[in-house]
């Protein structure tokens, strides 16, 4: 279907089955519960899944593929976000043109960054590319003020031009040809809300369009080239292929990805900032690539699906929830049990990400993937395999 | 005029003179040895080769056509296959994706942004590579990840890419290197085999005199930076000059 | 022609701190081959413990004074420093104000510590790693280093005062005989640079009247050569790094007056400092400190108000600027050694 092969139609599907029902599977403790913080099924996070899964999957492109590790792609969300938000003060409030602009701008600059970042490999590479993303973060935060609107960023007002809409006295809001992001129908179902947005919905059809062109950047000759390169760069040089176009065009295709979801991010919130582009906003990214899985096709999905997670909902404990969880101990032991896990939580989740991100490079660099495979392969060898007769395989050539 | 003029050529690193004058030429469909004790200039002679170093002064001429300045990959779209003396294969890949890749390069050019078609789909190219796995006797391990092949296989392998190509010119550095006895002979066997039954020329920078004597019509001696002698492989055994270039003060006949 | 003195003097704080920063990043890329991101967070953990010993020394306990009596004639409350009961209370307050100082006595044999733990604990796993991954792990590494510190010592930033012999200005100007007024400069800053120097002389001291470096590197090519001669290569690995660590923490422990210190000061200058590595030359120890000077002293001159005028912003970029050029024209930076990670 599509030009995929079963594996990979049965992927897409099984990604396409999970956003659409994501409002259910995200929200699977009842309202009022003890539990109900840990519901992830509200309009705002569900966004950030899927937006964040594009930037990732846009980023695995480059980094998973090619090796080239690029500290700097946060100035393409940020450049893309700033290119959406003048489209929606310029011309309309419909997201089409917004995202449409985002991603071309985003192009455009990835291009100029990488054709300079890109005759250097390695170590001298990343730093390029992390020169270029401050340079980006200190421009818009100061000398291109008018542009960016510097520390308050920019936000629609009434007051700006939008050609294409017409004028308005109310507050404009972004939408898809009257639709709007922000509007939701909520389900009541027994003691379980659901909530089905507008905005979530745009941003996952967004997502599923750059999960399948993934797929095929990954299966087609050109993905295979840029596992090449990561894997003996010399060889494919002296194998009569100029590596140079292909990590150009996978930096390019996602610094697109990466202004496909600064984009979004502006047509569900209607403001961008310069912190946008700080580098951490760029490690981020790298963050949940590896995490996830890099050079794997669900794993930057997976690993900006857990970051966002954590961040939203690990943040919210605090020391009470802790409390209530641990109150069936006796008071000593529950007391020290919260102020060993106090640390972890809350603010200080950062932490805890830190941790699990160091503990995944040094034992699981394959990420939540490879961690999938290796437990499916324990489960495997468990069951003894009814195709052997009495155990022995023939002996090997 | 060979397939292959080297006339003249220099190369200064800083002091060291470590190409001095060379002039080589290697005839179309023959096989060439260059051999030299070590410090002799091979491997230089090699860089100026495939694109790697620029010699001071002189040409290097492949087909009539200067090779000086070009990259590595231009290099190798005009006909010069090389292997390298660790085999260099791409170890994350299947053994044939190793092969692909190759035939890809060799009908689509140095680059070309397919990104949207399946590469198994392309039966033109699926064919080829399988057809030159089969020709190396590897087809079987085709989903294997190249990685985990033994040395002597990967530099099967490595040839096979090579050739895959059709290239005009194949050039060996020092592809025994390290090998064990069993190993070498199977290497000297398929290339005794590639030169019989291709229109291709080979160019071998070797140390093992064994596989020297086995394969070349012609030999080169190499030594401090400049050709001593080039003849053929009869004539170059016993030559005093040779024997000197190795082992130093000329022994007295007993 | 005072503007120009004055902004090279604005420039020698920051730029000491590049360059002691660039100085221990360089040591272990250059002789152990790590890339590490987690030096900017070595930097932050010495002006940490300097916080420490400060509070250390201040820690004190509430001791009710008859003699002095609070507005409504009761016996005062006051707190009372330890320091006070052990030295008396001049010598104790004279030790007090000389925390940050004498922070180098506690930090030194606390860095090294880290540096040790660290290298013991992580990094040498990485030695054969792909620089991607060392990049990886000690950027998460930071990033719990910067958490924990975070954690215990709150979001903002603890103003970390130099000893009242050193605050205050020295008129630079009069002493070179200008114009009385004209140049004046912070003396704890020049009490830095001087600092700084000293640090950097000694690290070269060390490097050119010792085989250490030496044989560190050719540890780092052939390890296993190395090892054959007799010589416990592991155990110089870990020493190099716990100099670095020393370096940095250092930096940092007499930065504190300069710039109070807070959990991210160390992701702030580590941006910085790599485009200092790259700029001086990767591996290359004059390099480091060259560029770390030239790239601070730059920086100051782009902030003067004229320039500002003419290039608004220009101070923000002008370091990143100076490393794109530097990294496209002249790869092997500064002074870096020819063919070394050239492609």
């Amino acid at each position: 279907m599509f030009g995929l092969d079963k594996k990979h139609t049965n992927l897409l599907l099984l990604v396409f089955i999970l956003t659409l029902l994501a409002p259910f599977i995200l929200n699977p403790f009842p309202e009022g519960s003890g539990m109900a913080q840990f519901n992830a099924g509200y309009p705002d996070l569900m966004q950030r899944f899927v937006i964040f899964g594009i930037f990732a999957i846009g980023f695995n492109i480059l980094f998973g593929l090619t090796g080239y590790l690029s500290f700097g792609h946060a100035a393409f969300l940020g450049v893309g976000s700033y290119a959406a938000m003048w489209m929606m003060k310029l011309l309309t409030m419909n997201v089409i043109p917004a995202i449409a602009v985002s991603i071309v701008v985003a192009g455009l600059f990835s291009l100029l960054v990488g054709w300079i970042s890109l005759r250097r490999s390695g170590i001298y590479f990343s730093i390029l590319t992390l020169a270029f993303a401050q340079m980006s973060y200190a421009l818009a935060y100061s000398v291109l003020t008018p542009i960016t609107g510097g520390e308050t960023g920019l936000q629609p007002k009434i007051t700006d031009p939008r050609i294409l809409d017409g004028a308005s006295d109310t507050t404009p809001k972004a939408n898809l040809f009257g639709l709007e992001m922000g509007s939701s129908f909520e389900w009541s179902v027994g003691s379980w809300l659901f909530t089905f947005n507008v905005g979530y919905y745009v941003a996952a059809i967004a997502m599923l369009v750059s999960f399948y062109l993934a797929i095929r950047i990954f299966n087609s000759p050109f993905g295979m080239m840029l596992r090449a390169i990561k894997s003996n760069q010399q060889r494919l040089n002296y194998t009569g292929l100029n590596a140079r176009p292909y990590t150009l065009a996978a930096f390019v295709v996602s610094g697109m990805y990466a202004g496909l979801a600064g984009g979004l991010m502006v047509a569900m919130d209607t403001q961008v900032g310069a912190e946008r582009m700080f580098w951490t906003a760029s490690g981020e990214v790298v963050l949940m690539t590896i995490l996830g899985g890099a050079g794997t096709l669900i794993g930057p999905v997976l690993g900006a699906g857990m970051i966002k997670y954590m961040e939203n909902i690990m943040s919210k404990i605090n020391s009470t929830i802790l409390h209530e969880w641990f109150a069936f101990l006796p008071d000593g032991l529950e007391d020290f049990v919260v102020t060993l896990i106090y640390p972890f939580i809350g603010k200080g989740w950062h932490l805890t990400l830190g941790l699990i991100f160091m503990l995944v490079v040094i034992f699981l660099p394959g990420g939540l993937v490879e961690g999938g495979q290796r437990i499916a392969r324990l489960f495997k060898r468990n069951k003894p395999s009814s195709d052997t007769p009495d155990g022995k395989t023939t002996p090997a050539e | 005029m060979g397939i292959l003029d080297i006339k003249n050529v220099g190369k200064r690193f800083g002091g060291l003179q470590a190409l001095g004058d060379v002039n080589l030429s290697v005839a179309e469909n023959s096989c060439h040895a260059i051999i030299g004790p070590n410090g002799a200039g091979k491997s230089t002679l090699l860089n100026c080769l495939v694109g790697k170093l620029i010699p001071d002064t002189g040409s290097v001429m492949f087909d009539g056509k200067s090779v000086l300045g070009r990259k590595p990959y231009e290099i190798n779209q005009m006909g010069i296959s090389r292997v390298f003396q660790t085999p260099e294969i791409f170890g994350d890949l299947t053994v044939l994706e190793n092969m692909l890749i190759p035939c890809f390069a060799k009908r689509d050019g140095s680059f070309t942004p397919n990104a949207f078609i399946d590469m198994y789909k392309d039966s033109e190219i699926v064919e080829r590579a399988e057809h030159m796995l089969e020709e190396m006797g590897m087809a079987d391990a085709r989903s294997d990840h190249a990685a985990t092949m033994s040395r002597g296989n990967k530099r099967r392998l490595e040839i096979g890419m090579c050739l895959a190509q059709e290239p005009r010119l194949l050039l060996l550095d020092e592809p025994t290197a390290g090998m064990a006895r069993a190993d070498t002979n199977n290497t000297i066997d398929l290339l005794k085999q590639i030169k019989d039954e291709r229109d291709i020329t080979i160019a071998i920078i070797e140390h093992d005199m064994h596989v020297v004597f086995s394969l070349a019509e012609r030999i080169t001696v190499l030594a401090q930076g400049t050709p001593l002698v080039e003849d053929t492989p009869d004539n170059i055994k016993g030559h005093p000059k040779v024997r000197e270039a190795y082992l130093g003060e000329t022994q007295e006949a007993a | 022609m005072e503007a120009i003195i004055l902004q090279i003097l604005n420039g020698l704080d920051k730029g000491s701190a590049y360059a002691l920063i660039a100085l221990g990043l360089t040591l272990i890329f250059g002789t152990l081959g790590v890339v590490n991101f987690a030096h900017g967070a070595l930097f932050m953990i010495g002006a940490f413990c300097a916080v420490t010993l400060s509070r250390m020394l201040q820690i004190s306990h509430t001791v009710i004074d008859e003699t002095q009596k609070d507005f409504l004639g009761n016996p005062l409350k006051v707190e009372v420093p330890y320091i006070h009961e052990i030295f008396g209370q001049t010598t104790g307050d004279v030790i007090i104000d000389w925390a940050v100082p004498i922070s180098i006595l506690f930090a030194i044999p606390v860095m090294v510590l880290i540096g040790v733990a660290m290298e013991r604990g992580l990094i040498k796993h990485f030695y054969s790693r792909p620089h991607a991954d060392q990049i990886l792990v000690t950027f998460g590494l930071a990033i719990v280093l910067q958490e924990i510190i975070k954690y215990y010592y709150g979001a903002n930033p603890i103003p970390t005062p130099a000893p009242d012999a050193f605050r205050g200005s020295f008129d630079f100007g009069a002493a070179l005989g200008f114009d009385p007024n004209t140049i004046i400069y912070p003396y704890w800053r020049l009490v830095y640079f001087g600092f700084a120097a000293l640090i950097i002389g000694g690290v070269f001291a060390f490097l050119q009247f010792t085989t250490f470096v030496m044989v560190v590197r050719a540890g780092m090519a052939d390890r296993e050569t190395v090892q054959l001669l007799g010589i416990n290569i592991d155990k110089r690995f870990t020493l190099m790094f716990g100099l670095a660590a020393a370096v940095a923490g250092l930096a940092g422990v007499m930065y504190t007056p300069i710039n109070s210190p807070n959990y991210h000061m160390g992701m702030d200058f580590l941006v910085l400092s790599f485009v200092v590595v790259v700029v001086g030359g990767m591996g290359s120890l004059p390099g480091a400190v060259l560029a770390g000077f030239l790239l601070g002293i730059l920086e100051s001159f782009a902030s003067m108000r004229e320039v500002l005028e003419f290039l608004p912003g220009i101070n923000q970029i002008i370091i990143y600027l100076v490393a794109i050029i530097i990294l496209l024209t002249r790869p092997r930076g500064l002074m870096g050694r020819k063919g070394v990670m050239e492609d």
